[in-house]
């Protein structure tokens, strides 16, 4: 009976009091919240092209070549995509996103590892975390180009000295978190050290890893933009850098709009797959 | 084994846990501690496991120290199963060498024959617990050392565990240190009750109990159980 109670209930079909008189009142609001979700799901795909209408609807009434509609910056990017460098800008800034996305975790992953494990290393160097934590950006990227030079390296590592810091904050808390119960357990069966980090240690730590790279990635793209203004020889900031010289609004918006879709596939296309992946084991059986 | 202790605290501050104790079991015998809630039954188990180094005396498994013996088949008073990894998993986390088929075969003895793929939460607590036996027996059949394996169960449960450990016990013949508050628990599997008492920890009586744990009657676990709490109470006087 509860069974069929809880099967109608996941398609939709049961009534609150059914499920009140099959003892699952606790979970009636969660249900019931879950019967809308094809409706919300649909709404969803409603978003963007309503973002779409109404920034046509601004950009005839503001009628300023300062506001381009959507039809115009698409034109845009259509235009910059043929003619101009915007495939060659975004694989620069791909790049040096990449690099220092990859750079930053993984160092920042070992060192939040090793302060969370080693109390008397923690304690001399958290101060330093704290420090990198609170360098501005901009202070940090034009102190690399001083000593460095206005070169791939020096971005990418003024990329990484402001990201790492963060990473190993996140890491660290995660490694503060590790249940000592599975410790023992690896103790009490003499588990190897390289095995109890693959098996114990990492899977407990990824939900701090996840948070780590999605606002590290958050992060790093906006560094990234922010320092090829400051100094570089190509890329999605330096290229708007320009636009905003000659007060190009279309071919500003026309790099955003870009901007914005491909951080979009790589949320969908990459970091959300892995969350799943990494959440597989929580999730119902098919 | 053999455990000789002279001392055991856990801080200069306090009262020894231990002061001089001895304690051997024979190979094969099933030994329960009993005693009352924090006498020092679970910290003697995991000294045994190798858990708890800072003490002075020895023990001897087989005639090596504990930090050098093979690790024991230990059981946990929770399942303590790595909720991310499938049972299969959880069974090669602890012995990575092994093929498919002895993973289905281990699983097939402790009743959860076709579950290697299930994920912890897919099974229920008295499953998670068999499949805890599964990963202690998969490690050393022969030392099996079980801290209060049934706690939170109800007894029909507990009930079809003790069925599987009297199996297991004959199939296997494992010496086995058995923690438990429980007379009944004692009475069902051990062949020796051994009762703790105070601080420093002694032993307060050492009792062998007639036949096996699978050879007893619900007539012998009760008269045992009376045994039992019997000496219990004149060690409490």
């Amino acid at each position: 009976m509860t069974s069929l109670i809880w099967q109608r209930a996941r398609s939709g079909r049961a009534s609150r009091s059914s499920l009140r008189g099959a003892g699952l009142d606790q979970n009636a609001s969660e249900l019931t919240f879950a019967n809308r979700g094809p409706f919300s799901a649909r709404l969803e795909w409603f978003s963007l092209p309503l973002l779409l209408v109404l920034w046509q609807g601004a950009a005839m009434v503001a009628a300023s070549r300062f506001f381009p509609s959507p039809a115009v910056v698409a034109a845009e990017v259509v235009d910059l995509t043929l003619h101009g460098h915007l495939v060659k800008d975004f694989a620069k800034t791909l790049l040096r996103t990449f690099l220092g996305f990859v750079v930053a975790m993984g160092l920042g992953g070992v060192l939040g590892f090793v302060l969370g494990r080693v109390r008397g290393l923690d304690r001399l160097f958290g101060p330093w975390v704290v420090v990198g934590l609170n360098m501005p950006a901009v202070v940090i990227a034009v102190i690399c180009y001083i000593w460095l030079g206005l070169s791939e390296f020096a971005l990418v590592l003024a990329v990484v000295i402001n990201k790492t810091p963060l990473v190993i904050t996140t890491i660290r808390e995660g490694v503060r978190s590790l249940s000592p119960d599975y410790d023992e357990l690896a103790a009490v069966f003499r588990m190897p050290m390289a095995r109890r980090i693959r098996l114990i240690h990492v899977p407990q730590l990824m939900p701090f890893v996840m948070t780590a790279a999605r606002t590290g990635l958050a992060l790093i793209w906006k560094m990234v933009l922010v320092f090829e203004v400051l100094g570089s020889d190509g890329g999605v900031g330096f290229r708007v850098g320009i636009f905003f010289q000659y007060f190009d609004m279309a071919g500003i918006l026309a790099y955003t709009v870009v901007f914005v879709a491909m951080v979009m596939l790589i949320e969908h296309g990459a970091l959300r797959p892995l969350e799943r992946r990494v959440a597989r084991w929580r999730q119902d059986p098919p | 084994m053999t455990i000789a202790l002279t001392q055991m605290r856990f801080s200069a501050a306090t009262e020894p846990l231990f002061g001089v104790f001895h304690l051997n079991v024979a190979p094969g015998e099933v030994v329960a501690l009993i005693g009352p809630s924090g006498v020092g039954k679970t910290t003697l188990l995991r000294m045994i496991a190798g858990l708890e180094p800072g003490y002075d005396g020895r023990i001897l498994i087989g005639g090596a120290p504990v930090n050098v013996a093979p690790p024991p088949g230990f059981v946990f008073q929770d399942a303590r199963l790595l909720p991310w990894l499938d049972a299969a998993a959880n069974l090669r986390a602890v012995r990575p060498g092994m093929t498919d088929t002895e993973v289905e075969e281990l699983l097939a003895r402790v009743g959860l024959a076709g579950l290697g793929a299930a994920f912890p939460r897919q099974l229920s607590g008295g499953m998670q617990r068999r499949l805890g036996l599964a990963r202690a027996i998969s490690v050393n059949p022969g030392l099996l050392l079980l801290d209060e394996p049934f706690v939170s169960l109800d007894r029909a449960v507990v009930a079809d565990l003790q069925a599987l450990f009297r199996t297991i016990f004959a199939a296997e013949n494992p010496t086995v240190i058995l923690v438990s508050h429980d007379p009944e628990d004692a009475a069902r599997l051990a062949d020796r009750v051994v009762i703790l008492a105070d601080r420093p920890l002694r032993i307060a009586a050492d009792l062998r109990l007639t036949g096996t744990g699978a050879d007893r009657s619900p007539q012998d676990v009760a008269r045992l159980v009376e045994t039992i709490l019997t000496a219990q109470l004149e060690v409490r006087r």
